[in-house]
């Protein structure tokens, strides 16, 4: 063996006790769905991991209606302190399931083991955990005395952090005292289908938490349907588009999470060491899965030479392959799919003009991947400095002043996130007012915490997940029309909507 | 024939140790009909010196642990009391001579205040802290921060729900505690303490005193190395010496509060507000 070759050290999947099929989670149940059920796989090796169902619009109508009625009979009358209980509940389930949804979730989604053990899933308990302390401390979120629930949350959710943004939507809801009827993505249910269980030991009144699984479809019909009163998605900024139009004029309160751009910006002044380390966790954490990734790496021109020389020699040492491999760094492409549309970006940015240069590793024969991929000489107007590739690639341009540096850092429909790295204090908080963007990281790159908002300007969708603002998303004020008489309007009409639905 | 009890020794709790009094002293606590329960420890000057000694050492790691740290072992506390909640009613009927229905909503209200308050460990930054919209080209910021060390005399109509009310938020930001708890009910105070000693939370994070507030209580008031006082207990002493008395160095003070009411003003009163500029540069 040689530098840096390590003997496979993949974690066992024994700790799994996966069934063949999962149904939908409905009213406190799994259920059959009545759309088409599907195979999840595993994008490391194409294997089926297990049958999902697929929830169809007379589905979706039933999840609604089960949480319409844990809403309006067991969870809106339920006091704070106990809802919070039942949330200290789930945070400790999952802090005990942790090595197993861990491994479950590296399998689904292909992310490496020591990210969905070390970051995705104790994120998850700490979800629970903060937001299990607010349930009883809701005078305090900052809407006044009294805020009042919204009513049924219809959630949709991406398949880059599978569990991890099932966390940032149920745990704020259910703390506010609203229920919940959420869609997995359909390449990544696993996680959510094992966390109904979890709901379970939970003894968590029935339909409080509903779990449907299916294509954009059943997100759709989920979204739309009369009865929910709050919409809640992470994704695209083109599906993000979509729902906000069908959302306009109902009356639902809508919080998008979608599509990001960031800029990371490095100061020839910056702890160079520390700033490629940023670099390399910014663009190729998750395999760049990540709405908020650094993506467009803005360099000060006088160190570009020696930047790109570092970055290269650091990617050559990532290790790619196994999900489940301990000493694994990059996992694999998310989807076929996925993996088409990061090959169209980067044939483009090749085609424009950029210069490409991939990491030298072995890719597997089996499953989907893609190596960590630099482009130098990118200019904005191509179009890996303009478009979300989501995938392990960095486009890196360059700058010689700080204006210049925060002209083309919001030069973009995006407002996500950003990076700066410096040494100097005064400047980080000088560029930091400048920029678009929701969640600027100085001399670090994608942290995350439940305490801490997380949110995005511009197209990259408004609302904010995490925090004390992440709770206002899912309260309205005491007397508030969304939070009393509106609801109760909207819920009638749409009760007589259902019926003929039913017809 | 039925089974003869081992009866538990009752000590103080200082430094996540249990020792006896250094004064050798004890006072005997009865039951309300007169039945024998035990010899509490009867703390003395030397042995509130030395708890205020362990709580200053703990200031460190209790206030230096992150909040999402502090919360956890907060509420894993709270998980512990839920294992015990028969032993401390058993314990509050007997030496309160209440009803069972009353010892139990005693136990339970305590164990729920406990969970409110560990809720607050990683969200009174939030509330009680804030960016500042300075006049002028600065970052300022605004957060609460422990105070240190706080001392405090329990209320003294409860066995365990006044203690809890006291202690739980002084710990909630990073303070240390030394409390000396109900003269008369003393005994559940010390069984807390086993539950605090068996949790994750530092020795000497909670030191546990009993004995005679009114002997203890001018000691800890004048003690140069106590940051804080609360006299939430203190009704029937003469706690307006003590006060006068903190005011030497200038301890942050609460007065008597028999009942102790959970609030946020109990959190933020032992901590202290810390501002911070930094300049942004022209660009």
């Amino acid at each position: 063996m040689s530098f840096l070759e390590y003997a496979p050290a993949p974690e066992s999947t024994a700790i799994l006790n996966l069934k063949d099929e999962y149904g939908l989670f409905i009213g406190g149940e799994f259920v059959e769905g009545s759309g088409t059920a599907f195979s999840t796989i595993s994008p490391a090796d194409e294997r089926a991991i297990a049958t999902v169902q697929t929830a169809d619009a007379s589905d979706v109508d039933r999840a609604v209606g089960a949480a319409r009625q844990a809403y309006e009979r067991v969870w809106s009358k339920m006091s704070g302190a106990d809802r919070g209980k039942y949330l200290f509940r789930i945070a400790r389930l999952v802090q005990e399931r942790a090595r197993e949804l861990a491994v479950a979730e590296s399998l689904d989604n292909g992310k490496p083991i020591k990210e969905s053990r070390d970051v995705d899933v104790p994120l998850v308990a700490a979800w629970f955990f903060y937001y299990a302390g607010w349930a009883d401390k809701l005078d305090y979120a900052g809407l006044g005395p009294n805020p009042q629930s919204l009513g049924v949350a219809g959630q949709v959710i991406p398949w880059n952090f599978p569990l991890l943004m099932l966390s940032w939507k149920i745990a704020p809801a259910l703390a506010a005292g609203n229920t919940v009827v959420l869609k997995p993505a359909e390449t990544t249910p696993l996680t959510a289908l094992l966390f109904a269980e979890i709901v379970q030991q939970a003894g968590l009144p029935a339909g409080v938490v509903n779990i449907i699984t299916g294509a954009g479809s059943t997100g759709e019909a989920l979204v739309q349907h009369p009865d929910v009163n709050k919409v809640a998605f992470t994704g695209s900024t083109g599906v993000g588009h979509a729902i906000a139009k069908s959302v306009a004029g109902t009356g639902k309160k809508l919080t998008l999470e979608l599509g990001g751009k960031a800029a990371n910006i490095v100061f020839d002044d910056a702890p160079i060491d520390q700033a490629i380390e940023g670099i390399v966790n910014g663009i190729f954490f998750n395999q760049g899965h990540v709405c908020c990734a650094g993506s467009r790496l803005l360099v000060q021109e006088s160190i570009h030479d020696d930047v790109i020389e570092r970055l290269k020699s650091r990617l050559s040492t990532l290790r790619l392959g196994d999900p489940l491999d301990k000493n694994t760094d990059i996992g694999a492409i998310n989807s076929a799919e996925q993996l088409e549309r990061i090959r169209t970006l980067t044939e483009a940015g090749e085609a424009e003009g950029a210069e490409r240069w991939t990491a030298p590793c072995e890719l597997p024969s089996q499953g989907y991947w893609f190596a960590p991929t630099i482009f130098t000489g990118v200019s904005t107007s191509h179009r890996i400095a303009r478009e979300e590739i989501f995938g392990p690639v960095l486009s890196v341009l360059t700058f010689r002043t700080p204006a210049e540096a925060i002209a083309k850092a919001n030069n973009t429909p995006y407002g996500l996130s950003a990076g700066i790295w410096s040494d100097k204090g005064s400047r980080i908080l000088a560029v930091a007012d400048k920029l678009r963007a929701g969640v600027i990281w100085a001399n670090t790159f994608n942290r995350f915490d439940p305490a801490s908002p997380f949110g995005g300007y511009k197209e990259s969708g408004y609302g904010r997940e995490g925090g004390r603002h992440g709770l206002g998303a899912y309260l309205a004020p005491a007397g508030a029309p969304a939070a009393i008489s509106e609801k109760k309007t909207r819920t009638r009409t749409t009760r007589t909507a259902t019926k003929e639905n039913r017809k | 024939m039925s089974r003869l009890a081992v009866p538990k020794t009752y000590k103080l709790f200082i430094g996540g140790k249990f020792p006896r009094s250094e004064s050798g002293r004890t006072f005997e606590i009865l039951s309300a009909k007169g039945d024998f329960l035990a010899n509490a420890a009867k703390a003395s000057r030397k042995d509130a010196r030395d708890a205020v000694k362990a709580a200053r050492g703990a200031v460190s790691g209790w206030s230096g642990a992150t909040a999402y740290n502090r919360g956890q072992v907060l509420y894993r506390i709270a998980e512990l009391l839920e294992g015990r909640r028969g032993q401390f009613i058993d314990e509050i009927q007997r030496g309160e001579n209440v009803s069972r229905a009353i010892a139990e909503r005693q136990v339970d209200d305590a164990i729920d205040r406990w969970v409110w308050y560990a809720g607050w460990a990683d969200k009174y930054t939030q509330v009680a802290g804030n960016a500042n919209p300075v006049a002028g080209p600065f970052f300022n910021l605004s957060v609460p921060e422990p105070t240190g060390v706080v001392a405090m005399i329990a209320p003294q109509d409860s066995s365990l729900l006044g203690l809890v009310s006291v202690v739980a938020p002084a710990l909630v930001t990073g303070n240390t505690v030394v409390v000396v708890a109900s003269e008369r009910f003393p005994l559940s105070a010390i069984t807390l303490a086993e539950v605090l000693a068996t949790s994750d939370v530092p020795g000497g994070v909670v030191n546990v005193l009993t004995g005679s507030p009114a002997e203890i209580a001018p000691w800890l008031a004048s003690h140069a190395d106590v940051n804080a006082l609360d006299l939430a207990g203190a009704e029937d002493l003469d706690w307006v010496d003590l006060q006068i008395s903190a005011a030497d160095t200038l301890k942050r003070v609460l007065p008597p509060e028999g009942d102790a009411f959970p609030s946020l003003d109990r959190i933020t009163a032992f901590t202290e507000t810390k501002t911070v500029w930094h300049t942004k540069s022209m660009l």
